[in-house]
């Protein structure tokens, strides 16, 4: 076998594995998708849609000079903006679809799921986000590298950078790959392919600048979207939920049942350790971070959390109105389900398209084609985020920093950057092929479990503990990738359910755990901690003498790089 | 500037002051966050019954519903305190001290 393959098997065998925190979930991510007609409406808007991007591409393209412009968008971002974008860097159609898909399917296990979502934003105002802006210039490793050695930081951060994103844009092009065969009858291949060239064009020409006004707009349309279902929903009860949920529980095949927890959660231990993947991994997302460095100062980047906070958490909000309206609108018509049987797995195209249904029933052909545009923006905007972080990992931490040693002219290390986006583009399309059967909700967990093990604790022990040295934070660093990567292949799901082995060992009682956080997060600040200790380095000694000026600076923004607003 | 300089404004009071009160204050809000989440995670693994109780008698809506939404709710609520406070309180800190230190 080749290696190629050997390591494709290997990663479809993996992913083969539900989440099995919530495996409906899964299911209705990796459900089987089939081709739908030709919708007519929907590709008008979406080409509308294209339409605009590309102006605002061409637009920013002609504006972006300097690397300020091409990474961070000049910083002359506004908190609000921000705000916004991130939001739209957050809100994945996998979170649209999916989350509603998952009310639809189980009711309250839904908001379970999306409550996990949320909790991880706070967490990036309190501990990360002004000194981040304080610290850094286009990308979080500048932060972690701030005192410590730049080669090895900058490669340790990359790593985690490259993985992170190939778990999460791998999850997204293939989620863009159903959904668009779905809701616009294109081949799977075709859609991957218009995905990809989009977000190569979007990126590699408009830099943070096109890609910030490509999340503004499709978080506007998306919050728009959302707002519109809900409230026909809500009009049709009168605005009384609990007519919503009688309805609801009246139609659904579990009644009652909906109203309280399933079996999303199966053991507290393993829940727990989801938890802290979500929390702290949300704060740990390379293309999130990045997004701090596009506004003014410290003030504007609290503002862009609270922001975000509040239109992400609006928007769960509504994917719970939108599931239950779903069950209770289309539950009771047959000409919604596979051979009209009521089922949530036979709905037509899967639970994944509950919200897109639920747009045909209350608004027509008309909204169900703008939402099904929304749909596919909503990836477009994603993948091009992603896709900005892990060309400017490779431009900025890579190139100008290790390899041309700070050398290396402003204008060439955007070059590299653009042809990196194409590179990692072109890459993306070829694995959102090869890993078509993948599931998708699997391996957005293994990115929020990497984020939580190596990004976070690197940045924030950098950022907060004086005694962390170079050496520490690269052994803890990639304990913690390890441990993350190992924890999975050892997980239940993987170990047990995939490859057919017996449980390796129990602790406690308990199995291993389906997401690894809980012991590879404890590996990557315990292997920081002790190996930092153990660092009697002369340039150790440097590196935690310096950290009075790092610190005075991530605090009062004393020093730091100002926004170059044009 | 200097890394003298840094040395002595990290030993000025003011900013001692500054780094203390906003420490504990980011710091008791992030452990607040993630109790109350983990206590809502804690409830659904061993109290599901619990979040399935009628909200009023006959109801169909549940005491989880509220619980759930109120954790999304919080979570933007202390986000606001938080940026609140920094906006108005620690950015005057700040300022008190950098006046302090280029008068």
């Amino acid at each position: 076998m080749s290696i190629g393959k050997g390591i494709a098997s290997i990663a479809l065998g993996l992913a083969a594995a539900a989440f099995s925190i919530s495996p409906s979930f899964a299911d209705a991510i990796s459900g089987a998708a089939e081709k739908q007609g030709l919708n007519i409406e929907a590709i008008v808007m979406f080409g509308v849609f294209v339409g605009l991007t590309l102006v605002i591409t061409y637009v920013a393209a002609k504006r972006t000079k300097s690397a300020s412009d091409f990474y961070a968008a000049g910083g002359g971002i506004t908190g609000l903006q921000n705000g916004l974008a991130m939001a739209g860097d957050y809100m994945s159609a996998a979170s649209f679809l999916g989350i509603s898909g998952l009310v639809f399917a189980t009711g309250y296990d839904g908001l379970i799921y999306s409550v996990g979502w949320l909790v991880g934003w706070p967490i990036i105002l309190f501990l990360i986000a002004e000194r981040l802006r304080n610290l850094g210039k286009f990308t979080f490793a500048d932060v972690a590298s701030f005192r410590l050695d730049q080669t090895w930081i900058r490669i340790l951060s990359a790593i985690g950078t490259f993985a992170v994103v190939a778990f999460y844009l791998i999850a997204q092009m293939v989620g863009a790959g159903k959904l668009i065969q779905l809701l616009f009858g294109l081949e799977y291949l075709h859609a991957v392919v218009i995905v990809g060239t989009l977000m190569i064009i979007y990126v590699a020409f408009g830099g943070m600048k096109a890609t910030t006004w490509v999340q503004i707009i499709k978080a506007c349309l998306l919050l728009f979207g959302a707002t519109l279902i809900a409230t026909l929903v809500l009009i049709k009860f009168h605005f009384n939920p609990e007519a919503l949920f009688t309805e609801a529980t009246k139609v659904h095949p579990k009644g009652v049942s909906i109203m309280g927890p399933g079996n999303l959660v199966k053991d507290p231990i393993s829940a727990i350790s989801l938890g802290l993947a979500l929390m702290f991994g949300t704060a740990g997302l390379p293309h999130i971070l990045m997004r701090f460095f596009t506004v003014a100062d410290a003030k504007q980047a609290r503002r862009s959390v609270f922001f975000a906070t509040g239109f992400i958490g609006y928007f769960y909000i509504l994917t719970f109105i939108i599931g239950f309206g779903a069950i209770a609108l289309l539950m009771n018509d047959p000409s919604f389900f596979k051979d009209g049987k009521i089922v949530a797995t036979g709905l037509l195209g899967g639970t994944n398209m509950a919200a897109i249904n639920l747009a045909k029933a209350t608004g027509g052909s008309l909204l169900y084609g703008f939402i099904s545009a929304v749909a596919f923006a909503t990836i477009l905007a994603v993948v091009a985020g992603l896709t900005l972080s892990a060309a400017s990992a490779v431009s900025h931490d890579l190139y100008a920093s290790v390899i041309a040693r700070g050398r290396a002219s402003e204008k060439s290390e955007v070059n590299i950057s653009r042809i990196s986006a194409i590179a990692i583009g072109i890459l993306a399309i070829y694995l959102g092929y090869m890993f078509e059967k993948i599931n998708v909700a699997y391996m957005v967990g293994l990115a929020f479990a990497v984020a939580a093990s190596v990004n976070f604790p690197v940045l924030v022990m950098s950022m907060f503990w004086r005694g962390t040295t170079t050496f520490g934070a690269f052994v803890g660093g990639m304990l913690g990738l390890l441990s993350s990567a190992v924890g999975v292949v050892v997980s239940n799901e993987v170990w047990v359910k995939t490859l057919g082995n017996k449980e390796p060992f129990t602790l406690f009682g308990y199995g291993m755990l389906d997401n690894p956080a809980l012991y590879s997060m404890a590996a990557a600040f315990i292997g920081i901690w002790l190996f930092s200790m153990l660092d009697r380095s002369a340039s150790a000694n440097k590196e935690r003498d310096s950290f009075d000026a790092q610190f005075v600076r991530s605090e009062t923004g004393i020093g730091a790089s100002t926004a170059h607003v044009h | 500037m200097q890394e003298s300089a840094y040395h002595s404004i990290a030993e000025n009071p003011k900013f001692k002051e500054l780094v203390r009160s906003r420490t504990i204050f980011a710091w008791t809000l992030s452990i607040l966050m993630l109790a109350v989440y983990q206590a809502f995670i804690l409830l659904v693994a061993y109290k599901p019954g619990f979040l399935a109780t009628p909200l009023w008698a006959g109801s169909v809506a549940t005491i989880g519903i509220p619980i759930g939404l109120g954790v999304i709710v919080f979570a933007f609520i202390v986000t606001g305190i938080y940026v609140g406070r920094a906006n108005t309180r620690y950015d005057d800190m700040t300022r008190e001290l950098v006046q302090e230190i280029t008068k």
